[in-house]
């Protein structure tokens, strides 16, 4: 039955060895020669000197003042983020699943902040929530007194609006890969479960979340990866006042024109990036067995 | 689902292969790729109308010119690897002077151009910029630009006795704006202060020339670190939402703010609407003179780029007075060379022009340029003024100990480029942090 | 079921808290609730959803001097055509349109041709490297690109291709060949290997069992990351921007003009964007949720 272990053993058999190569091949030769030789270069740039290899970029990288703080805004938006996001978009797929009148309609309005890029993203919320915004506007009608959401001395708004901002922004993506795999889950299971006596919570528990592991281990590495490489909302919401690490990247790279620690950011971003796809891939295979 | 998968697999057949069959190597979005058409790379008038009117005034010029505006990483990263893979396809680069002092070992030396042209009358601090601090021009100046104070009237009912708008000095301006955020409930002056913004420049060619008479030698002086209190406090009665504003023509327009500095390209958005609200004033005058920075944009030829008779041509005609004129009359930059200033002016712009000639023939003037000779350092060396800010404003550190700290970063990048000096600071031999 | 019980009852029958038949009601009553809290549920989350883009649209359509005012109308009161009208007049609209339909099919051709079969093998066969395999995927989009722009702008000039529509097929198919080969392994996984292995007993060769069988069975899964694919293509910028010079692509041409424009060009520009990704997303959302109603119920 459909599972996440549904695979074939090819062990023994030597015929099947080659058709992976065909199915895999070409998308390892088309990364290969795109990316190979520009990730090659762009990598060795954090560690070149005038006299060779050299640590002075990793140095400079680190005494600058907007690093730490980078790095803890990123991990600490990843962490907040991320549950709240899966909460969200799983009780925005079990609800579509429930088949409520409109259920197409909302679903295409819920997809919608896809199609926004995130500059576009960040104009919206800036709209939003900026001093004379759509917000303000609305305190003010109400005969309430505007409240600078996105002051530079307030932390924790900017924090929270970065976090609202983000997840309207990116929820879909999570959405939409728990749909598509939602789809092959008949309801026979849950309805099944529900005669033997399961309540809602057990159902959601026991059959469902079992059944989507894959789709959900799938989204969860895409999305954290994805969180890893976003900053232009944060930066549209807050400019320097809550720094990211990719935002940082950029910043050296075009407004400070530093190519070299830039790369050393970026070589930071995808370490991050690579040690916690590796840590899902390691507990949800444990979680499997 | 088994009723309409046909249509649906049709339609999307359709969708997929008509692109595909109509496959080029895409469509022209430029008009550049037609033969004989001068390709103009460029980081200035990216903005919709800017643009839009840009591409007019060009169209007068003898040679058919594609303007192609975009931001600086992407004119940076363009001209760095077509050169690398040496085929170069853009005919001609304008930027700001720090857009083309990293990609100069890139471009055709100019100097004979610029003798040709010397009869326009470029200005000789003009083409010093040019040449990089020494050796041979890289660029003919474009058009140029300074910064201002945008006023707007109802910030005139709190001016305190005895200071006059038109002739600011910091400590009047900062009890004006004091009053003004009393009696308004809520800062009525902005800075530029966003990532975008150009406050860096307030800091590098107004506050401490200002008060100090320099820029980069008397870094560490005790004038500066009063120049950097007197921020601070300015600070206080600044909005706290300037840490996102980058182009001030909004905040001004939508009346978030009232008084707000920023490059004169920048303001005329909110000024040139309404002009009968604003004021134009020079920058305030403070213990050493009225510190006040040039910004100098000029049209470069890359090394082996295509078209370079054509673009030669466009670079002329772009020296002549009616281009400059033209220019000026739709995009607020400001001629580089002698001519007059027509009386017909927009009024927004005429506004401008008044504060501007006010603001560089005052006697006690302080001519500050942007870092000379620092190339691709110019982002680094100008992070060091924003972090002062950044730390002394806005975390409250204390200001000595910034700028000391500051200064020894400033000073290991300065070693690093062993460049003379640049206005105000004297023209040493090696520039050093005093 | 739900739907003839949902309209079954008119809204004035409400049961009382007293009555005789009150005993039979109370499930119908549960259950009707449960559709009101269902319902409201869908209209908060959708509220959230759109809001911000019913602002953008708005604002696109509002005149420059409405946006300066304060407090701002969150109705449609003074309504004009003038910025968007100004942006869509800008050089090389259409130009770009063209070529970001093309590079956004092309990509999506490139990295479904490529990307299917890869996630049919991630799916169905255990190979050696399958967890290398995975991270070396991942591995391009975990990189800032922006430190290769001028490594990967000089192998495309190298190769011939520097300010093509090729150029910007490849890298935006590329950098989508992660998202299409994972998602769609994901749903692979779910398609029950005995209904592939029941088309083989009556037949079939592996290919034809995988295209009568698997992939009509994968299509959500396909359909959810071509969605992807398009979206990530139409709304690339830095990549088309460096690849490109004369032949750009809608984002790369517009948005460096709208970063610097007035608000009301950003909203305009923003909002001419987002219109063609929501057409997309409004064609392929049928074969995304196309198992709905039919197969299961």
């Amino acid at each position: 039955m459909p599972g996440p272990t549904a695979g074939r053993a090819t062990g023994s058999a030597p015929s099947r060895i080659p058709s992976v190569v065909w199915l895999v091949g070409p998308s390892v030769l088309l990364m290969a020669l795109l990316f190979g030789w520009p990730m090659i270069a762009g990598i060795v740039q954090a560690f070149a000197g005038p006299e060779g290899f050299t640590l002075a970029h990793v140095e400079r990288m680190v005494a600058d003042p907007y690093f730490w703080p980078s790095v803890r805004n990123t991990l600490l938006l990843i962490v907040v983020l991320i549950p709240l996001q899966f909460a969200l978009a799983l009780a925005m797929a079990l609800l579509l699943r429930t088949n409520p009148r409109f259920g197409g309609l909302y679903f295409y309005v819920w997809a919608i902040p896809l199609a926004v890029s995130d500059l576009a993203a960040g104009l919206v919320w800036l709209a939003v929530l900026t001093d004379r915004g759509y917000l303000n506007s609305v305190l003010a009608g109400l005969g309430l007194t505007p409240v600078p959401w996105l002051a530079f001395d307030n932390p924790v708004s900017l924090f929270v609006a970065v976090l609202v901002a983000e997840l309207w922004r990116a929820t879909a993506l999570v959405l939409v890969i728990v749909v598509a795999g939602l789809q092959g889950i008949p309801k026979d299971y849950e309805e099944a479960a529900a005669v033997f006596g399961a309540g809602p919570w057990q159902r959601l528990r026991h059959v469902l979340l079992p059944l989507l592991r894959p789709s959900l281990q799938v989204a969860l590495i895409l999305r954290t990866i994805l969180a890893f490489q976003t900053f232009a909302v944060a930066q549209a919401l807050t400019g320097q006042n809550f720094p990211l690490l990719v935002g940082e990247t950029y910043r050296w790279y075009t407004i400070l024109q530093n190519e070299n620690v830039a790369a050393a950011l970026a070589l930071v971003v995808l370490l991050l990036s690579m040690l916690t796809s590796v840590i899902y891939l390691r507990t949800l295979r444990q979680a499997q067995t | 689902m088994r009723v309409t998968q046909p249509t649906r697999r049709a339609f999307l057949g359709g969708l997929l292969t008509t692109p595909l069959l109509a496959a080029c190597a895409g469509f022209d979005t430029s008009g550049a790729a037609s033969p004989g058409t001068v390709g103009f790379l460029s980081t200035q008038f990216a903005p919709v109308e800017e643009r839009q009117r840009y591409e007019q005034v060009l169209s007068r010029l003898p040679v058919p010119v594609a303007y192609n505006p975009v931001d600086a990483g992407v004119f940076r990263t363009t001209i760095d690897s077509q050169t690398a893979a040496g085929q170069v396809q853009v005919g001609m680069v304008g930027g700001l002077h720090g857009d083309l002092a990293p990609i100069a070992e890139h471009l055709a030396d100019v100097e004979s151009l610029l003798a040709d042209l010397a009869p326009a009358g470029f200005a000789p601090e003009l083409v010093q910029l040019a040449r990089f601090g020494g050796g041979a021009a890289k660029y003919v100046p474009w058009m140029q630009a300074t910064y201002v104070l945008a006023v707007h009237q109802r910030a005139l009912e709190w001016l305190p006795p005895g200071v006059d708008p038109e002739a600011l000095d910091y400590d009047g301006f900062l009890r004006w704006m004091q009053a003004g955020a009393a009696g308004n409930g809520a800062p009525i002056f902005g800075l530029p202060a966003g990532p975008r913004g150009l406050h860096h420049r307030f800091h590098q060619g107004y506050l401490l020339p200002s008060f100090t008479g320099g820029q980069i030698t008397a870094f560490t002086s005790a004038d500066a670190v009063g120049a950097w209190e007197y921020l601070r406090e300015l600070w206080q009665v600044t909005a706290p939402a300037s840490t996102n504003y980058a182009f001030m023509q909004e905040p001004l327009a939508r009346g978030e703010v009232l008084v707000a500095w920023d490059h004169v390209a920048r303001l005329i958005g909110a000024v040139g609407d309404r002009p009968a609200d604003w004021l134009m004033v020079p920058a305030p005058r403070g213990p050493k003179g009225l510190g006040y920075m040039l910004i100098v944009a000029g049209v470069g030829l890359p090394v082996g780029g295509p078209e370079r008779e054509k673009a030669e041509i466009a670079v002329r005609g772009m020296a002549s007075a009616p281009m400059q004129i033209e220019t000026l009359r739709n995009n607020a930059f400001f001629p580089v060379t002698s001519i007059e200033l027509p009386a017909d002016l927009p009024a927004g712009v005429a506004l401008e022009a008044r504060a501007v000639k006010a603001q560089n023939s005052a006697d006690d003037a302080v001519l500050a340029l942007p870092p000379v000779g620092v190339g691709a350092h110019d982002g680094q060396v100008s992070q060091v003024f924003k972090d002062c800010f950044t730390q002394i404003c806005l975390d409250g550190r204390p200001a000595r100990q910034v700028v000391d700290a500051q200064a020894r970063v400033l000073s290991g990048l300065l070693a690093e480029l062993n460049v003379p000096c640049w206005a105000p600071d004297p023209p040493n031999a090696v520039c050093e942090v005093g | 079921m739900t739907k003839s019980l949902d309209t079954g009852v008119p809204a004035g029958t409400e049961p009382t808290a007293s009555g005789p038949a009150d005993v039979d009601r109370a499930p119908l009553r549960r259950h009707r609730r449960n559709r009101a809290l269902i319902q409201l549920g869908c209209i908060a989350v959708t509220l959230f959803m759109a809001l911000p883009l019913y602002l953008v649209a708005l604002a696109a359509f509002t005149s420059r001097s409405a946006l300066d005012r304060f407090p701002l109308s969150l109705l449609p009161t003074d309504l004009s055509t003038e910025t968007i009208g100004r942006f869509l007049a800008s050089t090389g609209i259409l130009a770009s349109l063209g070529n970001s339909l093309i590079v956004g099919f092309g990509a999506l051709v490139l990295s479904t041709v490529v990307g299917v079969p890869a996630a049919y093998a991630l799916a169905r066969y255990a190979f050696r490297g399958k967890d290398s395999y995975q991270l070396f995927l991942l591995f391009t989009r975990a990189l800032p690109i922006v430190v290769l722009s001028v490594p990967l702008a000089q192998l495309f000039l190298s190769a011939g291709i520097y300010d093509t529509t090729y150029a910007v097929i490849l890298l935006h198919g590329a950098l989508a060949l992660p998202t299409t080969i994972l998602i769609t392994a994901s749903v692979f996984v779910s398609v029950p290997v005995d209904v592939e292995e029941a088309a083989r007993v009556f037949g079939c060769t592996p290919a034809q069992a995988f295209r009568h069988v698997v992939a009509p069975m994968a299509l959500p899964g396909i359909a959810a990351a071509s969605i992807f694919t398009f979206v990530l293509s139409w709304n690339e910028v830095l990549g088309a921007s460096i690849l490109t010079l004369n032949r750009r692509t809608l984002p790369a041409q517009v948005l460096t003009s709208l970063n610097e424009s007035p608000l009301a060009y950003r909203f305009a520009g923003g909002f001419a964007l987002v219109v063609p990704a929501l057409l997309f997303i409004a064609v392929m959302r049928r074969w995304l949720t196309n198992m709905w109603g039919t197969t299961i119920r």
